[in-house]
């Protein structure tokens, strides 16, 4: 029996135009959310992980009211049940709040490992994971591209920029993995009527015995101090190949010196 | 002044360019030490590039293990240096040694800055290089993490005095064992994340890079692939330019059978002049360009390989 806690992050749509608030925090009610997609490789390894043996896939997020449809999403893919935490006073968190919030949350469930997705496809600093792992004092083997489990150890590979690596962990283990893992599943029209069943459990700050001074925009670590958006860029010259494209591409790269 | 440390990205000693970028914007804070993982003799380019100081940790701890020792070692001299900032170098390591740094000395963290100012105020690209912020630590030291080609490495002398340190790392920090590393074989072209030139291929090269390859090498230039060329198994992961790749932010970017989705543009908008070559004339990533071709890529680069080839005599 394996209890996997799967964290995951409501993030605004990268298609969409994305943009701040005036406090300089990321504006979340302007466009539509999602699970964000490297964390929906998360949930598809724990549920290969768990159809391999036996257990169960718990999914974690923290994030306002919407984050519940990343929760949904997950357990429309099968996940068992939900815990979203969510507190006013958690707006404008830096990573550090957040994964103190995660640490928290995780220490009240039952888990053998913990699963994230490399990074976050809005902040997409990719620190969360090993931040989590140190305050739990729990080993993390991260940025994984393939995922085995065989009792209590855990093997990945990474494909790292000078090497590629095994690395190996026991015990209780935070996993990070990247979209080389394999494609998530889509939900099935089972899956879907399924979640509409399964319990997700709504914590506050005050459940996990912190208090609005451990989180929020006031007491983040750094701060955004202004912020602008790039200028247009002008448009480029197009030209339409006709026997001369290459020889008119390389005129432009010796134009601006490249060559 | 305060000790501004950097953390050293060697290979086998070769200590890479983004390092030298690191110690010539921590001269801007403050007094330049390094922070040396490794044995033997430390390479002279860093007391050439104004380290004053430099640590020397020397312990299979460090290579036998993912981050959580090198970690430790840092924050140890932190305590011990009280520093203005710790910089590293926004790779992959690079963030999760920051990250751990930062919260053991209770420092903010800002990542992927792009410049840093003498007062620590820190410039980031953000949402697919839609938005510029500047962004300040306010708590303890700055710890940053800076994106290669952030800076123009400049030569100049600092003492470069040794100091070998030795810490005790905790059985805690040794939970992630590396049980096998596998060297990448030399590709002889630049690393893609330092490159000021790469040239990048997508869909539209069929699963053929050799045109590409070859364009590339005319200019020097590193290789990269879109998405849907990695995913097609055309090329290897670790050349993957996008949002779950690498961000690359050359001098030119050229992109070539790339149509230019959102999670590609998030990888390579910030570069600085972008060329694309693509049959499709509607294809988006044309909305970014200095200079576009609409053709196909295996007609072009070859022509334009050879006029380059000519050019250069």
């Amino acid at each position: 029996m394996t209890k996997i806690v799967v964290a995951v992050k409501y993030v605004p749509d990268a298609t969409a135009n994305r943009s701040f608030n005036a406090d300089n925090t990321v504006d979340r009610d302007g466009v539509d959310g999602l699970l964000s997609e490297l964390d929906e490789y998360a949930v598809e390894q724990a549920l290969q992980i768990i159809e391999a043996g036996e257990g169960e896939v718990t999914v974690l997020t923290v994030g306002p009211d919407d984050a519940a449809d990343a929760i949904r999403k997950a357990l429309q893919m099968g996940a068992d049940a939900g815990v979203h935490v969510k507190d006013d006073a958690i707006h404008g968190s830096d990573a550090f709040a957040t994964s103190l919030v995660l640490a928290e949350a995780i220490k009240k469930l039952d888990y053998d490992l913990l699963f994230f997705g490399m990074t976050s496809t809005d902040g997409g600093m990719g620190v969360v994971p090993t931040l989590v792992a140190e305050r739990l004092g729990v080993p993390a083997v991260t940025f994984a591209s393939e995922v085995t489990v065989d009792g209590d150890t855990v093997k990945i590979r990474r494909d790292g920029d000078v090497a590629a690596q095994t690395v190996e962990a026991t015990g209780k283990v935070v996993v990070s993995v990247t979209d080389q893992t394999g494609e998530a599943r889509y939900p099935s029209f089972k899956g879907i009527m399924a979640a509409k069943k399964k319990e997700v459990q709504e914590w506050s700050l005050a459940d996990l015995g912190l208090d609005a001074a451990s989180v929020g925009l006031d007491n983040a670590w750094s701060k955004v101090e202004s912020f602008e958006p790039r200028p247009a860029r002008t448009a480029g010259e197009i030209v339409t190949d006709e026997g001369d494209g290459g020889t008119k591409l390389a005129e432009f790269l010796a134009s601006k010196k490249f060559v | 002044m305060s000790e501004v440390l950097v953390v050293v990205d060697h290979v086998d000693g070769a200590v890479t360019k983004p390092t030298l970028e690191l110690l010539t914007i921590a001269k801007r804070l403050g007094e330049p030490s390094a922070i040396y993982f490794g044995g033997g003799a430390v390479p002279s380019v860093l007391a050439e590039h104004g380290a004053e100081k430099i640590y020397q940790l020397d312990d299979a701890a460090y290579t036998d293990f993912l981050v959580a020792p090198k970690a430790e070692a840092i924050a140890k001299i932190a305590g011990d240096s009280s520093p203005a900032a710790v910089l590293l170098s926004s790779s992959a390591e690079g963030k999760e040694i920051a990250a751990r740094v930062a919260l053991k000395i209770e420092s903010g963290l800002i990542t992927d800055a792009v410049d840093v100012t003498a007062d620590g105020v820190t410039t980031q690209s953000v949402f697919a290089g839609n938005f510029t912020v500047q962004s300040k630590v306010t708590k303890g030291a700055s710890v940053i993490t800076v994106k290669p080609n952030s800076a123009n490495p400049e030569a100049s002398a600092g003492a470069g005095a040794v100091e070998a340190v030795s810490v005790d790392i905790s059985d805690a920090a040794k939970g992630a064992k590396i049980t096998d590393s596998q060297p990448k074989a030399e590709s002889g072209r630049p690393e893609l994340t330092e490159a000021a030139i790469v040239v990048a291929g997508g869909r539209g090269t069929g699963g053929d890079f050799s045109e590409v390859e070859a364009f590339a090498d005319s200019l020097g230039a590193a290789v990269g692939a879109s998405r849907a060329a990695v995913d097609s198994g055309w090329y290897p992961h670790s050349f993957q330019i996008g949002q779950t790749g690498k961000t690359v932010s050359p001098q030119l970017y050229v992109a070539n059978g790339i149509s230019g989705a959102i999670q590609h543009r998030a990888g390579m908008q910030t570069s600085k002049t972008i060329i694309a070559v693509n049959k499709d004339d509607e294809a988006p990533i044309f909305e970014l360009v200095d200079f576009g071709v609409v053709g196909d890529l295996k007609t072009v680069l070859p022509q334009a390989t050879d006029e380059i080839k000519k050019r250069k005599g």
